[in-house]
């Protein structure tokens, strides 16, 4: 069964003198219980989905499906049944977090009590500062209170937009450990991020630029789908050696990853000569290069260059 | 119904923890009615004046005597000739001389009409309206006293505006005129303001994807603002009594629920702002804008509708604390019942119907 | 000004506020043309030590200078010398591209012959000819990124504080402001960067690492790697910042 279906989505805001076109024709589909990542920068679109998908937000054309139902005829329906976690939500802050907790329980018509089980894990880290004001929790916390507010009335599917904007790589692992203990209780999860590699942590991803999917798929499906040779590369003087690289006519794109130099090349023939060539131009220390795999930012930049 | 309550009581926290708000809140009507009332008053006390009694006879002594006893003059000099009294208004002793002609009893009596010269200082213009206003009905009423025992009426002049306040208070006006202002501010203002905030923080998106109803969300969010409201009005309404000398003439029931249907107006326009203010201070400088200014100019209360030109008082028929402002005033000052402002009330009934009806119809249930 | 070539020196800087010690007890140096990492976890203490070097907040204890200058007499003075970009404070949405180059040459006293030369030359670095009356709002966010980095440096400061500067950019636009980052460096003028990307870390010459207000490690990303015996950075800060006390 599919939580999600969206069908040829069509979004454009207009001003007087403008028109921006936030989505621009988007499909595809959530299967139940997966974890579903929307994968883009800023400005992709992503926000946008989440609202239309969350019945708040038209769509100009297209359809979308929410566990069976229409998200502009049956929106009271949705509005019953799922979670959802907006990009700049940030709770009552002049509220402490038991308060918070306890007011979208009972405006989702439950208790804390009642779907206790769910959140148990999460709370209980935030449990200690419950008479906190919402406005005093550190970024983490204030992110860890925010999908229990979410989570409090079991929905069936859970709308996670840029949960982890902003926040630290240690806070950003854990709340990732805490959706894949979601997603064993059959939770179907959206969720969007501008970090590419937090897609290695979904089921499957959209990666979506300027409103345009460029693919949808498994991460290692994504990967798969990438078949010119990439190589990693590196010495000292890495600066140079990126100067040097771009040069050649064989090579489609150099960018830098880390410690290394991502470099693609044109066609699959010749690339280790082809660097060979390139180090001997050149005065480089510890020069250092090795075929890789490669990862969504790899993936993610030839789509963008399409 | 509990997560309607639940709504209200966060709501409440909101406004209670905001100490700095709920200070003014509960402080700016005390103020208010505190400098309206003496700091602000158009009314003038022991202003002083000279007099040149050119008749000195019983009619002049008599009305030197009254305007002397009254709280708003104070006689310090009585002058012989009109170059002294340019001297002393140069040397800024007095802001009025009174000038008696020659032979005044005897015109008065004998031709039903006599002059008296009014003089004021008018490089302070509406002072000098105000003094020359109360001295005029100072002499009419010395006139009248004197009608009362012949048969033929000497020269009157009526003065509408002393009908029902003979002391010229002018905290009459500004009660009614305060209420009107405080409960626009309260209602309105945080109310609209209340709503934007929760857009901007994002909150609004969560509560709108609840299975909550927009229509509760409204009203959840107007019910504290409608107690501050009431205890508000209260504040006031003890204060022009027990400090400012304005009793309540008329029913303090009625009163109150007049001032109860004024603030279901006020919050409905607060609605209404919420659902096009994008940001916390669009809502408040459109709130000021579009509800303050107007109330302020066009309820009657600082300048009266009269006088204005014609647009502008068509423009006051659809300012809604035009109507509160007559509805109190006629109820609290003049005394009057149900029957006299069935029509104003009607008319407020009909405004908030109307703006409630288009507030709650444009609330969004989705985003934009 | 600069002695031996050290941008910022700091010794055992500290700031407390009360009983809560933020900053405690720091001490490094930055060299000249070093692009230096700034990082630890939210609450680590990043941002208040950024605030002391940029002459923005008083030490309670400890010494530092940069630029040469005093933290504590002199802070007028880094202010002149130092260029400033984060990811929330940028440009002038409603100002042109030319206008904001303008205003920021401007407040830092370049003549009006000097900020026509830069301007000229910007817009040309950025490939932003023929734009130059275009409204920073209609600008797409990277590159927004990217001209607000060559605006923070158009004073030719000796050094650059860059807080989280790329922060949900998409992945070509931020390695192009990655090169923009290179070749200022390149010019001589310092990069302090603070970053969530753990990529990025790898980019820098040397990398410290706050946790609980104290600097825990400071080394080039090779050598914390090879000394904490990790695959990538990403590893390295997680073990260092998992073992934080205290969060905000």
């Amino acid at each position: 069964m599919q939580s999600i279906v969206v069908e040829n989505i069509i979004k454009t805001y207009r001003t007087k003198k403008t028109a921006v076109d936030a989505l621009k024709g988007i499909s595809f589909s959530v299967d139940k219980g997966e974890i579903f990542g929307i994968i883009g920068p800023d400005g992709a679109g992503k926000t946008s989905l989440f609202r239309i998908l969350t019945t708040l937000l038209l769509a100009d054309s297209g359809k979308a499906f929410v566990d069976g139902f229409d998200v502009v005829k049956d929106y009271t329906a949705i509005r019953n049944r799922v979670g959802y976690m907006p990009g700049k939500f940030s709770l009552y802050q002049d509220l402490s977090v038991q308060e918070n907790l306890s007011f979208f329980a009972t405006i989702f018509n439950t208790t804390i009590e009642k779907n206790y089980d769910l959140i148990k894990d999460i709370y209980i880290q935030i449990e200690p500062f419950k008479d906190r004001r919402a406005g005093q929790l550190s970024g983490g916390m204030k992110q860890k209170l925010a999908l229990c507010c979410a989570l409090i009335h079991k929905p069936s599917v859970l709308f996670l937009d840029e949960p982890t904007t902003g926040v630290d790589a240690v806070s950003r692992k854990e709340f990732w450990e805490m959706l894949h203990r979601l997603k064993l209780q059959g939770i179907t999860i959206l969720v969007s991020t501008p970090y590419m590699d937090e897609a290695g942590l979904c089921d499957k991803v959209a990666l979506i630029q300027k409103g345009k999917i460029l693919s949808v798929n498994s991460p290692e499906g994504i990967a798969a789908d990438f078949t010119k040779p990439l190589w990693a590369v590196r010495a000292v003087e890495m600066f140079p050696l990126m100067k040097a690289i771009k040069q050649d006519p064989m090579v489609e794109s150099c960018y830098p990853f880390g410690q290394f130099h991502h470099v693609v090349f044109k066609s699959a023939e010749n690339a280790k000569e082809k660097l060979e060539q390139i180090q001997k131009n050149g005065k480089y220390t510890q020069f250092e290069a090795h075929a890789i795999k490669p990862n969504i930012e790899d993936c993610f930049m030839a789509l963008m260059q399409e | 119904m509990n997560q309607f309550l639940v709504f209200v009581k966060k709501e409440w926290l909101h406004i209670w923890r905001d100490r700095r708000t709920l200070f003014i809140l509960i402080w700016m009507p005390v103020v208010q009615i505190l400098l309206y009332g003496f700091a602000l008053t158009n009314e003038v006390k022991n202003s002083k004046i000279a007099i040149f009694d050119q008749s000195r006879d019983l009619s002049t002594q008599a009305v030197s005597e009254k305007l002397a006893a009254s709280r708003y003059f104070n006689l310090i000099k009585n002058v012989y000739s009109y170059k002294e009294i340019e001297a002393t208004f140069r040397q800024g002793k007095i802001r009025l001389a009174v000038v008696f002609p020659n032979n005044f009893r005897n015109d008065l009596l004998h031709t039903n009409h006599a002059q008296i010269q009014l003089i004021a200082d008018a490089s302070d213009p509406n002072t000098a309206n105000t003094l020359t206003n109360y001295a005029s009905s100072i002499i009419n009423d010395y006139q009248q006293s004197l009608t009362q025992n012949e048969e033929l009426p000497y020269t009157i002049k009526t003065q509408v505006r002393m009908l029902y306040n003979p002391e010229l208070k002018g905290a009459y006006n500004f009660v009614p005129g305060v209420m009107a202002l405080v409960l626009m501010l309260v209602c309105a203002m945080m109310t609209s303001i209340s709503i934007v905030r929760e857009k901007e923080i994002g909150t609004m998106e969560v509560i709108l994807v609840s299975p909550l109803k927009p229509f509760r969300i409204i009203i959840a969010k107007t019910i504290p603002y409608l107690i501050v409201s009431l205890l508000n009005i209260a504040t006031i309404l003890l204060l022009s009594v027990f400090v400012l000398d304005v009793p309540i003439v008329g029913s303090l029931l009625l009163l109150i629920g007049e001032s109860i249907l004024f603030t279901v107006t006020a919050l409905s326009l607060g609605i209404l702002i919420s659902n096009t203010a994008k940001t916390q201070q669009t809502a408040q400088f459109t709130s000021m804008m579009s509800l303050f200014l107007p109330t302020l100019l066009f309820s009657g209360f600082l300048f009266p509708v009269e006088n204005m030109p014609i647009p502008l008082q068509v423009i006051s028929n659809i300012v809604p604390a035009k109507w509160y402002y007559i509805i109190v005033k006629s109820v609290m000052i003049k005394g009057l019942g149900f029957s006299a402002i069935w029509k104003e009330t009607l008319i407020l009934v009909g405004m908030t119907a109307v703006l409630l009806g288009i507030s709650i119809k444009n609330f969004k249930i989705r985003l934009s | 000004m600069v002695q031996n070539n050290k941008v910022i020196t700091a010794k055992e800087l500290t700031k407390k506020f009360g009983a809560f010690t933020a900053v405690d007890k720091i001490s490094f140096e930055v060299e000249k043309g070093e692009i230096f990492g700034f990082l630890g976890a939210n609450g680590a203490g990043k941002t208040t030590a950024m605030r002391m070097l940029c002459g923005l907040s008083l030490p309670s204890s400890g010494e530092a200078t940069v630029a040469g200058y005093d933290v504590y007499k002199e802070n007028e003075l880094i202010k002149k010398n130092i260029g400033y970009m984060s990811q929330k404070f940028s440009l002038y949405e409603d100002l042109t591209i030319k206008e904001n180059i303008r205003f920021y040459a401007g407040i830092y006293g370049l003549s009006d012959e000097k900020i026509k030369e830069k301007t000229e030359l910007l817009v040309k670095e950025l490939h932003l000819e023929g734009e130059e009356k275009t409204l920073v709002r209609a600008l797409p966010l990277g590159w927004k990124q990217k001209l607000a980095f060559s605006i923070a440096i158009v004073h030719d400061p000796a050094i650059v504080f860059l807080d989280e500067p790329t922060g949900g950019v998409d992945p070509i636009t931020r390695r192009e402001f990655w090169t923009l980052i290179y070749e200022a460096a390149e010019r001589g003028i310092t990069i302090f960067v603070t970053t969530h990307y753990m990529d990025e870390a790898e980019y820098c010459n040397r990398v410290s690492i706050m946790v609980d207000g104290r600097i825990d490690a400071l080394d080039s990303p090779a050598n914390l790697m090879k000394t904490y015996s990790a695959g990538s950075m990403d590893e390295v800060f997680l073990q260092l910042a998992r073992k934080a006390s205290r969060s905000e």
